[in-house]
C-alpha cells in the first residue's frame, strides 16, 4: 500500500533528488549507519570519559574479550537469517555447551582437547537436526528452533542443576592466556571470533554456498526455480548455527570458566538485535557479515559506556538496545520501501 | 479400512488432536495419584489437581487467547512476556506508594494504570505493523526486548512487595469456592468467543491473516483490525501480568512472564491454529494451554525430576508439531493414505500428496 502512495513522489521530485535515492536504495547503507553509529558513540565516549581512560587502545580491544562469545553466536544468527530463518535455540545451545564442556572436564576428566571437538560436534549436530525437521517436514523455523531452545536449556539442568565451576588448568591457563598486540592485548576467545568472522566472510561472499545462502533467502521460489540445493543449503545453515553457538558456548565458558544451567538465558535476542542492527535483513537474501561485527560492537560499547558512567543502572543496556533496535528496523522499512518503486 | 464416518469425522475435527494429548496426559496421572480427578471441598474451597491445573493454567490461558487473535492475521506477538512484567511492575509500584494498601479505589487504579501501559505497548505494536508494515517478529521483538528493562526501571530493579487484599483476589482469591482466576479467564474467553464467532469480527480478522491486501480490496479496514488485534492481545497479557503478580504479592521485573510468550504460541500451535494465518480456534487454544500446564502438573506428579521439565516439554512440542505437519504424516502414515485415496478414486492419481492434507481444512470450514 505505501509502496504505490510513495510512488508519484519519487517521480517529481527526479533527478533532483536521485543521488539521495540511490544512496537510500545502496544495500550498504544499514552497514554504514552502524559503523557511523559507532565511531559517534565511541568518539562521544573519548570526550566525556578521556580523564578516565576510556581512550586507550585496551579499551577498545576489551570490546573484542569481553563480546567475543556474542560475535560468533550472531555471526552463526547472520547465516539463519540471511537465509530467511531464526534460530531461537542460539542462547540455550550456549549454556549447554558450557554446561556440557563443564561436566565432560571437571566431572569426566576428560582432557580438553578431547572436549572441544566432541562439543563442537554436539552442537552442530543439533543444528542439523533442526535444519532437517525444518526442511523436510515444513514446520516453521520459529517453532522448531523454540522446540530446540526447551530442550538444550532441559538437556543443562538433566546435567546439573547446579552450576559447575571449572579448575581445570589447561582451561585456566587457555582463559588467561594474552597475546601482544602492539597497542594492547587480545584473548584467545576474541581472537577465535576474529578467525571466525573471517571464515565467515569468506564463504558467504566468495563461495558457492554463500550465493544460495543469498538466493535462498532473497526468493525460495526462484532458487528452487534455478535449480539450486534448497534442502541442502538450509539444513548446511541450520548446522552453521550450532556450530557456531556451541563455539560461542566455548568461549563463554572460557570466559567465565564455569558451567552453569542458566548462562546465556535470551543471549538469542542479543544475537538476532546484533544482526539487525548491522544491517540484516529479517527477511532475509540482504545483509553483510561486517555488520554483525558492527551490531555486536555497538551493543559490547553501549554495556561498556554503562559501566563508565557508573551511576546508570544495568538496565539500561536493555532499554538501549531496544531504542537502537527500533531505530534500525525503522531505517530498513524506508530502504525496503524505496527499493519495491 | 474398517472405520466408520463417524469415527473419521470426529479424528478429522479440529479440536480431537489436542483434546486426545490432554486426555492422553491427564489419564497418565492416574496410576501415579490414583486420586488425580477427584475434587475435595474444604474451608469452602474446591482443591484437586484438576482445580489446580485450571488455576496455575488462567495467566497462560489468556495471553495464548489473545495471541490466537494475532496469530490469525499473520502475526505473532514475542512481546507478552514483557507486557506482564510491566503492567505487574506498574500496579504493584503504584499500590505500595499508598498509605492504604487495601482501599477499593486504590486498587481499582492501580489495575487501571497497568492496564492503560498494556494497551500503549499493543498500540505501538499495532501502529509499527499495521501502519509502518514492519514483520511482526520484529516489530514485537523491540518491546520484548526493551519492556524488560522498562519493568526493571519501575521497580528500580527491586522486587516490589505489596499487603493488600483486594489485589490478592484477582490471582490468588477464592470466588463461590472457586479460584477467582478462573472466573476472569472464562469471562475472557466468553467476550472473545462472542465478538468472534457470533460477530463478523472474527471472520475479518481470518480474512486479514488469509490476505491482508485483498481484505483492504474489498473493503475491510485490515489495518484497523491489526491494529485492535494486537492492542487486545496486549490487554490480556496486562491481565495476565495483574494474575502473576496479584498471585504472589509481588512485582519482580525480571522474572514475571519469562518466556510465557512462547509457551502461549505454543498452545496456539498446540491448538491447531497454524502460524500462517487465515484461521483460528479459540478453544483449541485453550486446550493447548492447559495442555502445556497439565504437562507441567504430570511431571511433579509423575515424580520426574523437575529438572527434565524442559525436556520433556521440548519433546512434547516436537511431537505436537510433527503431527501437525502435512508432511510428516504424509512420508510416516502416507504409504496407506495415498492408496486409500487412489483407490476408490483413480480420477486423480497425480495429486495424492496434495489431496491429503485437505480434507481437515474442510470439515472445520464445515463444523464453524
Amino acid at each position: 500500500m505505501t509502496a504505490t502512495d510513495r510512488k508519484p513522489e519519487v517521480v517529481e521530485n527526479g533527478a533532483a533528488s536521485s543521488r539521495a535515492t540511490r544512496l537510500l536504495g545502496d544495500r550498504r547503507l544499514p552497514v554504514l549507519v552502524t559503523a557511523a553509529l559507532f565511531l559517534a558513540m565511541y568518539g562521544g565516549g573519548l570526550r566525556r570519559y578521556a580523564n578516565y581512560g576510556f581512550g586507550e587502545p585496551q579499551v577498545f580491544l576489551n570490546l573484542f574479550i569481553d563480546n567475543g562469545y556474542l560475535l560468533v553466536a550472531a555471526i552463526g544468527a547472520t547465516f539463519v537469517i540471511m537465509s530467511g530463518g531464526i534460530d531461537l535455540s542460539v542462547g540455550s545451545m550456549i549454556g549447554f555447551t558450557t554446561m556440557f564442556t563443564a561436566w565432560l572436564v571437571e566431572r569426566q576428566g576428560l582432557p580438553l582437547v578431547l572436549v572441544v571437538p566432541l562439543a563442537l560436534g554436539v552442537g552442530a549436530f543439533g543444528g542439523f537436526l533442526m535444519g532437517y525437521v525444518i526442511h523436510n517436514f515444513e514446520i516453521q523455523p520459529f517453532i522448531v528452533t523454540l522446540a530446540g531452545l526447551f530442550l538444550f536449556r532441559g538437556l543443562c539442568l538433566v546435567i546439573s542443576k547446579e552450576s559447575i565451576s571449572i579448575g581445570d588448568a589447561s582451561v585456566g591457563t587457555l582463559a588467561q592466556t594474552r597475546v601482544p598486540l602492539g597497542v594492547g592485548e587480545l584473548s584467545i576467545g576474541a581472537l577465535v571470533a576474529l578467525a571466525v568472522l573471517g571464515a565467515a566472510y569468506y564463504v558467504l561472499h566468495y563461495t558457492r554456498f554463500g550465493r544460495r545462502v543469498y538466493a535462498v533467502g532473497g526468493n525460495e521460489q526462484s532458487a528452487l526455480l534455478m535449480g539450486l540445493p534448497m534442502g541442502g543449503t538450509k539444513i548446511a545453515v541450520y548446522t552453521v548455527s550450532g556450530f557456531c553457538s556451541a563455539l560461542a558456548g566455548l568461549l563463554f565458558m572460557l570466559y567465565i570458566q564455569s558451567g552453569d544451567p542458566l548462562h546465556a538465558i535470551g543471549m538469542e535476542l542479543d544475537a538476532i538485535a546484533a544482526v539487525v542492527i548491522g544491517g540484516t535483513l529479517l527477511t532475509g537474501g540482504s545483509g553483510y557479515v561486517l555488520g554483525t561485527l558492527f551490531g555486536v560492537l555497538v551493543l559490547g560499547l553501549i554495556k561498556s559506556l554503562i559501566t563508565f558512567e557508573g551511576t546508570l543502572s544495568s538496565w539500561w543496556t536493555k532499554i538501549a538496545t531496544g531504542v537502537l533496535l527500533c531505530a534500525f528496523i525503522l531505517i530498513q522499512r524506508t530502504m525496503t520501501a524505496r527499493r519495491k518503486t | 479400512m474398517t472405520t466408520t464416518p463417524r469415527w473419521r469425522a470426529l479424528t478429522r475435527h479440529h479440536l480431537f488432536w489436542p483434546v486426545a494429548v490432554l486426555i492422553a496426559l491427564l489419564i497418565v496421572n492416574v496410576p501415579f495419584t490414583p486420586d488425580f480427578f477427584s475434587v475435595k471441598m474444604t474451608d469452602g474451597h474446591l482443591y484437586g489437581s484438576l482445580v489446580s491445573i485450571v488455576l496455575f493454567g488462567s495467566p497462560l490461558i489468556l495471553v495464548a487467547v489473545g495471541m490466537t487473535l494475532v496469530i490469525a492475521t499473520g502475526g505473532i506477538d514475542l512481546s507478552v512476556g514483557a507486557v506482564v512484567a510491566i503492567t505487574g511492575a506498574l500496579t504493584c509500584s503504584y499500590i505500595s506508594d499508598q498509605t492504604d494498601q487495601n482501599a477499593l479505589s486504590v486498587v481499582f487504579l492501580a489495575m487501571g494504570v497497568g492496564l492503560v501501559a498494556a494497551v500503549v505497548c499493543g498500540l505501538w505494536n499495532g501502529f509499527l505493523v499495521a501502519r509502518m508494515g514492519i514483520q511482526p517478529i520484529i516489530a514485537t521483538l523491540i518491546i520484548m526486548v526493551a519492556g524488560r528493562g522498562v519493568a526493571q526501571l519501575i521497580t528500580d530493579g527491586q522486587i516490589i512487595t505489596i499487603h493488600s487484599e483486594p489485589y490478592k483476589l484477582i490471582g490468588g482469591g477464592y470466588w463461590l469456592t472457586l479460584p477467582f482466576s478462573i472466573f476472569v479467564v472464562a469471562a475472557v474467553v466468553a467476550v472473545t468467543v462472542l465478538l468472534t464467532r457470533r460477530t463478523a469480527l472474527g471472520l475479518l480478522v481470518e480474512s486479514v491473516g488469509g490476505n491482508a491486501e485483498a481484505s483492504r480490496l474489498v473493503g475491510i479496514r485490515s489495518t484497523r483490525i491489526k491494529i485492535m488485534v494486537y492492542v487486545f492481545c496486549a490487554l490480556c497479557a496486562g491481565i495476565a501480568g495483574l494474575m502473576i503478580s496479584s498471585n504472589t504479592s509481588a512485582a519482580d521485573g525480571n522474572n514475571a512472564g519469562l518466556w510465557i510468550e512462547l509457551d502461549a504460541i505454543l498452545a496456539v500451535v498446540i491448538g491447531g491454529t497454524a502460524l500462517t494465518g487465515g484461521r483460528f480456534s479459540i478453544g483449541g487454544t485453550v486446550v493447548g494451554a492447559l495442555v502445556i500446564q497439565t504437562l507441567t502438573t504430570t511431571i511433579y506428579t509423575i515424580g520426574v525430576p523437575t529438572q527434565t521439565n524442559l525436556v520433556f516439554k521440548a519433546a512434547v512440542v516436537i511431537v505436537v508439531c510433527l503431527l501437525q505437519s502435512p508432511k510428516f504424516r504424509e512420508k510416516v502414515f502416507g504409504a496407506r493414505r495415498s492408496r486409500n485415496l487412489t483407490d476408490p478414486a483413480p480420477a486423480e492419481p497425480v495429486l495424492p500428496a496434495a489431496a491429503a492434507p485437505k480434507p481437515p481444512k474442510t470439515s472445520t470450514e464445515v463444523s464453524r
